[in-house]
């Protein structure tokens, strides 16, 4: 189990790599001279000249390339000239506010799309069925921002049920003392449920946003991978074998379905990432999506390209994750050598 | 002799989008108890459909239109409720072909067992364990202690066999039936599997009714056969009576097209045309008489049921009364 | 099987009856692809002219759609916006297929080293979420509507050179290649007579499927303000315009360019699943 885990990890490098080499060739492409970019419009040819140096711009690319890489590892993200703070602290206060809602839209979608795609599943034909498809291709149709605002709308607006669409908690309320960064456990540690509650408030619309765009590939893998394992011979075996039908449904068929629908979670995860800036914009969520968003409007480049590493490199762990899961569900996964 | 199983004129039809495929009609046979019976028939021939039907696991579009299904004096359609269910693994199992897809591949073996033990028996724990190990000692599997944690793609095909015969005689059945339990397996095993499969039938006073097209396979292993043809039981009797005098022609070419002992490859005859499509409104009585040399007239009215001798039914008007050459 | 002497066109008929929608989407598509080509003609009213009518007024009989903060004709707006939509995405995906099929195809026909830069490269845009990387791409290369058509063809990459390897490299060995060889055609020329041609059918459907998503990206990445600037009109743009008004009721600025997306977009994933229906009967989902 151990080497396999070792071999995933040895094999996410060569993308992690690749994720460092394209974002060091974003930095590299800035529209026009970084340097006088840097320099400001009233700087002279020598402040750009110097400044040039100062960012090593002078140096050769692949040199240029080991330097940025000490920074990174260093922690030197370079700096926000919007705000005047180092991008990397920037990033990691408001990281756990995009990571709060990602991970709620992804448990929405999950614990909505796998008990509707096995209904379709079970019942080919039905109006269930139906549904599933409909909703897997209306899904994949919504613009994100779109629905986030008609939910607003609706909800907000027309009802009066949803709080206003601004950030994670009512200004009147203060948020608890950071342990996790995720108001719903903090509030909880801290027992103050009463921050739970509006934070929760907060929480409900861009979740359901989020989850709305991800359903429709999770039920649709989750049915068609359902359809097939139900035909697969060893679902006769254990139906002739007398098994319970509900033995036969989860222990034999889901637990088989799932194995290509957590291969599927990659591709959501790259949409749920996606739409979560997207999502934050609308609901003014303090996460690293609204603060890339703000910086892209300054122009102030930095903080956008760190925001694309952080992201990738989360993307890249949460693929990892998904890779030793697997693991853990297939033992064919698990042979070494 | 009341019969372990007994088919009664079974008539069973599936309903597609492209028509109705009347793939069973009138079909009957007996099984005593311990004994074997082997039903042959062309791939497409309704085999295995008949034998779904029987342990009540055929596919949702099939419809049974007529006929009973007796097994040991319960009748299995009109009892398709919990007393079917319990009895479907209990008292009649099934082994498939190709063995290695028809496990659960990322189950433990034993865990499979004991799946099926806690369906139908007491079993809890490590009772349950100890009992699944000795199923799989009961195959003949060496090492079973070792053998319980693996799963299917870590054993050979032959392996994989010995497991499912495992699962279908963990609680001790009275009827097993195999349908083309040699196939997607080497030679030499699968005369191994065969074996095994007698050996326990009779260890275990078991009835067997084996599923094949290899008429071989069946000659060697059953004490009677019935063969069937696009949904029909064109023929039915005794091994080695059916061997000997073939009354219907379909049964005739068969054994005209199985290798026995020295025959000489040319001497091996090949079955003209195919099994007619059975969606047809036009279906002949006889759904062989478009492939056979001998039609004649009669061929256009009811299927008769011609007692050829004791036990051994034809269903033909020109029956072939005569030994072979 | 019946299916397999089924012409084409009788196929087409089963889909379309099988899937009443196929018929409403393909109809659907049909408008929006007049509306880019003659919108100018049919918009009502100027699309950038400012106070056509009282900014911020709700849909009436003379401005169907509503009037914007500015006063401009919401109905005249989104019709023009189809050409630039439609436009971005179109251009997009056709690059991305283009560059992308012959990787593909290279990769896919000849394998060892090409394969492998191929399948690195394609890797690496999977490594990120692709939305972020096309926000990224965009804020480096600049912010402009060219861009976003870089951006969101890059993104759209590793979709054709997956379908274009993996159909090449089964071709490869193909009889009728294997024939061509023998007949003496070197490797550039039996890639390009005999293995493009074949992967056209299914780089169409992935067209057709990726065409929705194109456009859903290119939208959003114009309603967090890259790409598409004021006072052009594009529905991403719109919606962004329409956000601030939407939480105090002017609900119409937002809601008609975001529904005309939704449609335009919904009318190309499922023309998309009738394509791939049609070409490869056995991935229906």
């Amino acid at each position: 189990m151990l080497t396999t885990i070792l071999k995933r990890l040895l094999g996410a490098i060569p993308n992690l790599i690749g994720v460092i080499v394209v974002t060091f060739l974003l930095t590299r492409a800035l529209p026009g001279d970084p340097a006088a970019f840097f320099a400001g419009a009233s700087g002279t040819a020598e402040a750009v000249e110097e400044i040039r140096k100062k960012l090593g711009l002078d140096k050769s690319l692949p040199e240029q390339f080991i330097v940025y890489v000490r920074d990174l590892a260093s922690g030197d993200w370079g700096f926000s000239h919007a705000t005047g703070q180092p991008v990397l602290t920037e990033l990691t206060t408001r990281l756990p506010a995009s990571l709060e809602l990602t991970l709620a839209g992804l448990f929405l979608a999950v614990i909505v799309a796998i008990p509707l795609g096995i209904l379709a599943a079970t019942r080919p034909g039905s109006w269930i069925d139906h549904l599933c498809r409909g909703i897997a291709t209306a899904g994949v149709s919504l613009p994100t921002f779109f629905t986030g605002l008609l939910l607003a709308y609706i909800f907000y607006f027309l009802l009066g049920w949803a709080p206003p669409p601004l950030g994670r908690l009512d200004p009147y309320l203060s948020a608890p003392p950071t342990v996790t960064g995720f108001y719903l456990i903090d509030s909880l540690i801290a027992r103050d449920f009463e921050v739970f509650i509006g934070a929760l408030k907060q929480l409900i619309l861009p979740t359901i946003t989020l989850a709305l765009f991800v359903l429709a590939p999770l039920a649709r893998m989750t049915r068609a991978s359902m359809l097939g394992v139900l035909s697969a011979d060893f679902i006769r075996t254990a139906r002739a074998s007398g098994l319970a039908p509900t033995t036969v449904l989860f222990a034999y068929a889901f637990r088989n379905a799932l194995l290509p629908v957590m291969t599927t979670l990659g591709m959501v995860f790259s949409f749920l990432l996606g739409s979560n800036v997207l999502v934050e914009k609308v609901f003014a969520w303090p996460g690293i999506g609204s603060f890339a968003i703000e910086a892209l409007v300054a122009s102030d480049y930095a903080p956008v390209q760190g925001f694309v590493l952080s992201m990738a490199l989360l993307y890249v762990l949460l693929n990892l994750t998904i890779d030793i899961a697997y693991g853990f569900v297939d033992p064919r996964m698990r042979v070494d050598g | 002799m009341s019969a372990l199983l007994a088919i009664e004129n079974l008539s069973l039809e599936f309903r597609t989008r492209s028509g109705i495929v009347r793939a069973l009609e009138n079909v009957s046979l007996q099984l005593p108890e311990g004994g074997s019976l082997g039903l042959v028939g062309e791939s497409g021939s309704g085999k295995s459909v008949l034998s779904f039907a029987v342990l009540g696991i055929q596919d949702a579009a099939a419809t049974v239109t007529g006929g009973t299904i007796r097994f040991a004096d319960k009748d299995l359609l009109a009892d398709a409720g919990s007393a079917m269910k319990n009895m479907r693994g209990r008292e009649l199992a099934m082994i498939f072909q190709n063995p290695r897809v028809a496990l659960n591949p990322i189950r433990q073996v034993g865990q499979q067992i004991e799946d099926v033990l806690r369906r139908h028996t007491a079993l809890r724990g490590a009772a349950a364990r100890a009992r699944a190990i000795e199923c799989l000692a009961d195959v003949r599997i060496p090492d079973p202690e070792r053998r319980y944690t693996a799963y299917p793609f870590e054993l050979s095909g032959g392996m994989c066999q010995r497991v499912m015969i495992a699962i279908a005689l963990a609680c001790k059945p009275r009827l097993l039936i195999a349908d083309e339990p040699t196939t997607g397996l080497d030679v030499t095993t699968q005369a191994a599997i065969m074996r095994l499969i007698r050996d326990l039938g009779h260890e275990k006073g078991m009835a067997t009714l084996l599923i094949t097209h290899d008429l071989g396979l069946a000659r060697d292993f059953c004490d009677r056969l019935a063969v069937m043809h696009a949904g029909h039981i064109v023929e039915s009797g005794a091994t080695e009576t059916l061997f000997r005098a073939p009354a219907h022609p379909y049964t005739a070419q068969l054994v005209r097209a199985t290798p026995v002992g020295q025959d000489k490859l040319e001497n091996l005859a090949s079955i003209p045309g195919n099994l007619p499509d059975l969606r047809r409104s036009d279906l002949p009585p006889c759904r062989f008489s478009e492939r056979c040399e001998l039609r004649g007239d009669a061929c256009a009215t009811a299927l008769p049921s011609v007692d050829v001798s004791t036990g051994h039914l034809v269903a033909c008007h020109h029956p072939q009364l005569r030994t072979r050459p | 099987m019946a299916s397999l002497t089924m012409t084409r066109w009788q196929l087409l008929r089963y889909v379309v009856a099988e899937n009443p929608l196929s018929l409403a989407a393909f109809l659907l598509f049909a408008a929006l692809v007049l509306l880019a080509l003659i919108g100018p003609w049919i918009a009502p009213f100027d699309a950038l002219a400012s106070n056509v009518g009282a900014p911020l007024s709700p849909p009436s009989m003379a401005h169907w759609f509503g009037t914007d903060s500015l006063g401009r004709d919401i109905l005249s707006r989104v019709i023009i916006a189809a050409r630039l939509d439609l436009g971005i995405a179109v251009a997009a995906v056709g690059i991305s297929c283009i560059l992308g099929g012959l990787a593909g195809a290279f990769a896919g026909y000849f394998g060892g080293w090409t394969d492998r830069i191929v399948g690195r490269l394609s890797d690496t845009i999977m490594a990120f979420p692709l939305f972020v990387l096309a926000m990224g791409i965009v804020a480096a290369l600049g912010n402009t509507v060219a861009n976003i058509v870089i951006a969101t063809a890059i993104i759209n990459l590793p979709f054709y050179i997956r379908v274009a390897r993996a159909e090449s490299n089964v071709l490869r060995n193909a009889g009728f290649v294997e024939a061509a060889r023998l007949a003496g055609n070197g490797e550039v020329r039996l890639l390009f007579h005999h293995i493009i041609p074949n992967i056209l059918p299914p780089m169409t459907v992935q067209i057709s499927l990726n065409m929705g998503w194109a456009i859903l990206n290119a939208a959003g990445l114009s309603f967090i303000g890259l790409g598409v600037r004021p006072p052009a009109a594009e529905w991403g743009i719109m919606v962004a315009e329409g956000a601030q008004y939407i939480v105090s009721g002017e609900w119409w600025i937002a809601l008609f360019p975001g529904a005309v997306l939704m449609l335009a977009v919904f009318c190309f994933n499922l023309l998309g699943d009738s394509l791939r229906d049609l070409v490869d009967p056995r991935r229906r989902t």
